[in-house]
């Protein structure tokens, strides 16, 4: 839920950092707010445990400077992975405007990422929202470890596809980020939709700025 | 429903926002008063200006405000329509507006909490009509922020070149 003020000209929008435990969407987070000035962020709160496992979410506000004398400004939030911390999880995601959906690669936590996913849609759904028409990113982490899963597998598992029925939106669209594949494309007949997906190291900080990139251009899209 | 609808306000309801806040302040000798958006978004603050990062806080309110309407409903109340946060010297009172928007009521010892409940109830019917009429107008008319943002892309570009 984007929040124009016409009075103090600011446009803001939420932007959620989901996916299962130990994913990586913290250090998503505290990766953005180390490399961006302190001029354009504000305080980073987190929400954890003595463990530094999030309790109840971590929270940063980063501006992305004044477009048509609207101050824009993004509330980064992540939602705790773990499984039985899913009413504060839920919690996080009201009002919404753009998901990023951090994968962990290794091959061990794809069942994680499934079920992590299906939370996702389900959460969303009990909300009112189809997660297939708001902005929606998916991000592979940790693509540097040697168990990390083939991203052909991790595409079939989590990113399958979803039909699209609306006449005007079945054309082919290739991704513009992976030459020789679409977000948007018939098979065997039927029109089918993905998420833009990028992958990362987010303890290095790879691939963290392109997917935030990503989810707030699709944001700001929905607002022009 | 594709998402959660946008909502925007104009300057005559600020005004009119402020001018309720503003009252209540005097009448209740509470020191500042926050408008904050149940996503966690600040809309407004009003009085003393705070000495504390009002971003942050505004998120943690609707946090507070969120996972207190949960345990509600727990305890078999559909809701609690107002918290009290009581400190030595400095306390929040906490109260909904139109189940879209949280006041936030910073009050010191000058001003007591049978007062501040008091006088707040009367400023929360009044914020109550005003946000009604603004969502009920919003509801009508979402394509007023048609084209406001193009060529945002290109400045976001600019920002993580």
């Amino acid at each position: 839920m984007s929040m124009i003020n016409y009075a103090s000209r600011e446009i803001n929008c939420k932007l959620v950092y989901y996916g299962p435990g130990l994913g990586g969407k913290t250090t998503n987070l505290e990766h953005i707010y180390g490399k961006v000035s302190p001029n354009t962020r504000g305080k980073m709160i987190s929400l954890a445990t003595e463990t530094e496992r999030t309790l109840f979410f971590d929270f940063l506000p980063v501006d992305l400077g004044t477009i048509r004398g609207f101050k824009t400004r993004f509330h980064l939030y992540t939602v705790p992975g773990q499984v039985y911390y899913n009413a504060s999880r839920k919690l996080i995601l009201k009002g919404v405007d753009g998901i990023v959906f951090v994968a962990d690669s290794q091959l061990e936590r794809m069942e994680a990422n499934v079920e992590s996913m299906q939370n996702l849609y389900d959460n969303m759904a009990e909300y009112g929202y189809d997660l297939t028409k708001i902005p929606f990113v998916i991000q592979y982490n940790k693509r540097d470890l040697p168990n990390a899963a083939p991203i052909k597998d991790l595409q079939a598992a989590i990113n399958p596809g979803w039909p699209i029925e609306d006449a005007t939106q079945q054309k082919a669209t290739p991704d513009a980020a992976h030459p020789g594949e679409s977000l948007v494309e018939r098979v065997g007949g039927e029109w089918i939709g993905r998420a833009p997906y990028h992958e990362a190291v987010a303890v290095r900080g790879d691939g963290v700025f392109d997917t935030l990139k990503a989810v707030s251009k699709l944001v700001l899209k929905t607002l022009s | 429903m594709t998402g959660a609808a946008s909502w925007s306000f104009s300057e005559n309801d600020f005004k009119q926002i402020q001018a309720h806040l503003q009252g209540f302040l005097r009448d209740s000798s509470a020191r500042c008063a926050l408008l904050v958006d149940r996503t966690g978004q600040l809309v407004a603050t009003v009085g003393e200006t705070p000495h504390f990062d009002p971003t942050a806080f505004a998120s943690l309110t609707a946090a507070d405000f969120s996972a207190n309407d949960q345990l509600a409903k727990m305890i078999g109340e559909a809701e609690f329509a107002s918290l009290v946060h009581q400190g030595e010297k400095e306390s929040m009172y906490l109260a909904d507006i139109a189940k879209r928007v949280i006041l936030v009521v910073l009050f010191d010892q000058r001003a007591t909490l049978g007062l501040v409940k008091l006088k707040a109830k009367a400023v929360v019917e009044n914020l109550n009509k005003v946000f009604e009429e603004m969502f009920n107008r919003v509801g009508t008319g979402p394509a007023q922020q048609k084209g406001l943002l193009e060529g945002a892309e290109d400045e976001i570009d600019k920002l993580f070149g």
